[in-house]
């Protein structure tokens, strides 16, 4: 199979969707060529590309409008954490307009962001935010991890008539050439992968948690068998893959990058816990990131972040 | 200076300034005489509509005795009707003013104080009314309540209980309208307290940016909930704010429906014509308090009586009259066939069963209890 980074697959999938659909198109802050200020309309027109002034509120309720009306907007944060100053379209907007419009009007939009931290960019620009989406009610949240899933979860993001908060992890942008399928390649929301199979744990990965848990994975390969699970869609959740790998190996370790209070692993164990408590041979776990703001040094920001290192010893941990 | 900007658009663009840009009003013609009944028959829909709903239904009584009577519609406080009403009685004039310069697939965003957009646009009285009881065939099946008056029909977009939300949603509408090629115009009505959030001032600066198909109507009816506007803007008319975007602004008289017509059609027609966005002050006055129907949270009996005494529907009645075009016993049988059809809503509304968990309208792969 041909292979793709993570942001090129990203991008066929956002280019295929748009020749499929005339509906679908691009806004955000710095995201296109256009220089020139005459017949600025019909350059963007021209590339389904909207270059905007730096207004997140603004162009993200535009985008919940163009949505209302007849349009497929993709809609890009360029830092997560930037969605600070525009969650009102999102949370009170987006999400909300379908129930309170009595099922009559849809919102398909899609709200790309990248996330994460490891980048050594700060306070500001390492957000792992899912958790906030998670928690209103009317999104659907998706963190692929890897150039294939990349590719497959945004042409379903794009085709799906609600709206999505799609968040791409930085450190993922870097992860080097995958396979990646060629034209049509859909992934389902709300279908979690097995991503390795093991039978003495289950480790659920949140975005480069999946790498992380695959790096772990590998190092403990000959002395404990991990079955590393993607979720791939926190909402919609496929909690019943993460029970069937449960049932498998007894155990259960959840990793993300985000604060483990009030954190997505909570949820995942919450769920698992009500349907498969009987499951479980041992007490499961969340590893994430301390509840700080995210230092700038690079050995805090480390100190602070999961790291593979954490993931073994906290397989080992879990195990007993 | 080309080096600055080199952007002759650009600079014409800031040339334009926004008070003094004049529209064409005299360019729109004058309604129809049985369009001027239809704008009248509207006021008042809107304005007996919300009275049945407070116990206002004798409005009079309100005026005599500056309280709340209670009757046999005091939903509100009968708890028929729950959680906040706010009436839009006072400003019929600009409701009904700007519909009328609209078609009918054009959209419009509203406010938290949205009945009377959603009235003046179309909306049929009987699902609203079951909308604020809560019931089933209610306009959003009890699922939006007062501040959230949907129709995909007739182009509404929504109230919106989140002050100044409803303006960037606007723009992507008349983006949509754009984008698709189609000659849509759309609408944001928003009080001159949302003109003081970031959302108003993004949405007029990328609206003119992009010359969107937008009139912004800027409802100033001189309190933000109870906070007077002059407390809190820093210029006297909202209009100026449009200069700082490159886009014609105006003020506008908004008890006389006729003059926001007339500016309507104007800024209409620039932007179906793509002339892009233009911002429309309407000075007006909300003769109750900022939610349900007391005397006011301003609470001032002078300022009220002298807006009173600029009531829209008596205003426009008597111009009519004046010009002929009605008798004060037709407006009188209008009167009262709009207080019939408000009556007829009520019944309606109230013989609707309420709805019940399992017919709440969410897409198949809401797992509500996850």
């Amino acid at each position: 199979m041909r292979e793709l980074t993570y942001t090129q697959a990203i991008s066929e999938a956002i280019r295929e969707e748009m020749k499929r659909d005339d509906t679908v198109f691009q806004i955000g802050e710095d995201i296109g060529p256009v220089r020139k200020r005459p017949e600025l309309w019909n350059q963007f027109m021209k590339i389904r590309t909207w270059q905007t002034p730096i207004s997140e509120s603004g162009f993200t309720g535009l985008s919940v409008g163009a949505a209302m009306t007849g349009l497929r907007p993709i809609t890009v944060i360029m830092y997560c954490d930037f969605v600070g100053v525009c969650m009102d379209p999102i949370v009170n907007q987006a999400a909300k307009i379908h129930l309170m419009s009595g099922g009559e009007i849809k919102v398909p939009l899609v709200i790309r962001t990248p996330a994460g931290a490891g980048t050594r960019e700060g306070g500001h620009h390492s957000g792992s935010l899912e958790s906030w989406f998670v928690h209103s009610p009317g999104l659907k949240v998706v963190m692929p991890s890897d150039p294939c899933d990349a590719k497959g979860l945004m042409k379903s993001a794009i085709r799906d008539d609600g709206p999505v908060i799609y968040i791409q992890h930085r450190i993922l942008h870097g992860m080097g050439k995958r396979p990646c399928p060629e034209g049509e390649w859909v992934v389902p929301l709300g279908k979690a992968a097995v991503k390795r199979p093991g039978t003495d744990i289950t480790v659920v990965g949140v975005s480069v948690g999946v790498m992380k848990a695959l790096e772990a994975a590998e190092k403990l390969a000959g002395q404990i068998s991990v079955e590393v699970v993607d979720p791939r869609t926190l909402v919609p959740l496929d909690v019943d893959t993460i029970l069937a790998s449960v049932k498998k190996t007894g155990h259960l370790l959840v990793v993300h990058d985000a604060p483990r209070r009030g954190g997505v692993g909570a949820e995942i164990i919450r769920r698992v816990v009500e349907k498969g408590f009987g499951l479980l041979k041992k007490a499961p776990k969340v590893l994430g990131s301390v509840n700080t703001a995210m230092p700038y040094s690079p050995p805090l920001e480390d100190a602070c972040l999961p790291q593979t290192s954490d993931v073994v010893k906290a397989i080992r941990d879990v195990l007993g | 200076m080309s080096h600055q900007f080199g952007r002759r658009d650009f600079l014409r663009a800031a040339a334009v300034t926004g008070a003094a840009a004049s529209l064409a009003l005299a360019a729109a013609p004058p309604p129809p005489v049985r369009n001027l009944v239809e704008m009248l028959r509207l006021m008042r829909k809107i304005r007996h509509f919300e009275e049945v709903l407070t116990g206002l239904y004798k409005y009079e009584s309100f005026l005599s005795q500056g309280d709340i009577v209670g009757d046999m519609y005091d939903f509100a406080s009968k708890g028929i009707i729950a959680g906040a009403v706010h009436l839009y009685i006072g400003q019929e004039a600009v409701a009904v003013g700007v519909s009328a310069a609209l078609n009918p697939d054009d959209f419009v965003t509203s406010s938290h104080r949205g009945h009377g957009h959603a009235i003046a646009k179309g909306a049929a009285l009987g699902p609203m009314m079951a909308e604020l009881m809560g019931r089933k065939t209610g306009c959003s099946k009890g699922c939006g309540g007062s501040m959230h008056i949907f129709s995909k029909e007739l182009g509404l977009l929504g109230g919106n209980g989140i002050v100044g939300a409803q303006i960037p949603l606007a723009i992507g509408a008349a983006f949509s309208a754009k984008y698709r090629g189609s000659d849509q115009v759309a609408v944001a009505y928003f009080g001159e307290g949302a003109s003081n959030q970031g959302t108003f001032h993004e949405a007029l600066h990328m609206a003119a940016l992009w010359e969107l198909p937008v009139v912004f109507v800027c409802e100033n009816n001189l309190y933000a909930a109870s906070t007077a506007a002059e407390i809190t803007l820093a210029i006297p008319n909202v209009a100026e704010r449009g200069a700082g975007y490159g886009m014609p602004g105006h003020i506008v008289d908004g008890q006389d429906v006729l003059a926001v017509y007339a500016a309507a059609s104007a800024a209409v027609e620039r932007a179906r014509a793509g002339g892009g966005p233009t911002l429309l002050e309407c000075k007006t006055y909300r003769f109750t308090s900022h939610a349900g129907a007391g005397r006011g949270q301003h609470n001032n009996p002078e300022e009220l009586k002298v807006w009173l005494n600029r009531d829209p529907i008596a205003l426009f009645e008597k111009k009519l009259r004046d010009d002929g075009v009605m008798t004060a016993a037709e407006q009188e049988g209008l009167k009262q066939q709009v207080l019939a059809e408000v009556e007829e809503a009520v019944a309606f509304a109230k013989n609707s069963p309420f709805p019940t968990f399992d017919e709440m309208p969410v897409t198949p792969d809401t797992d509500l209890l996850a």
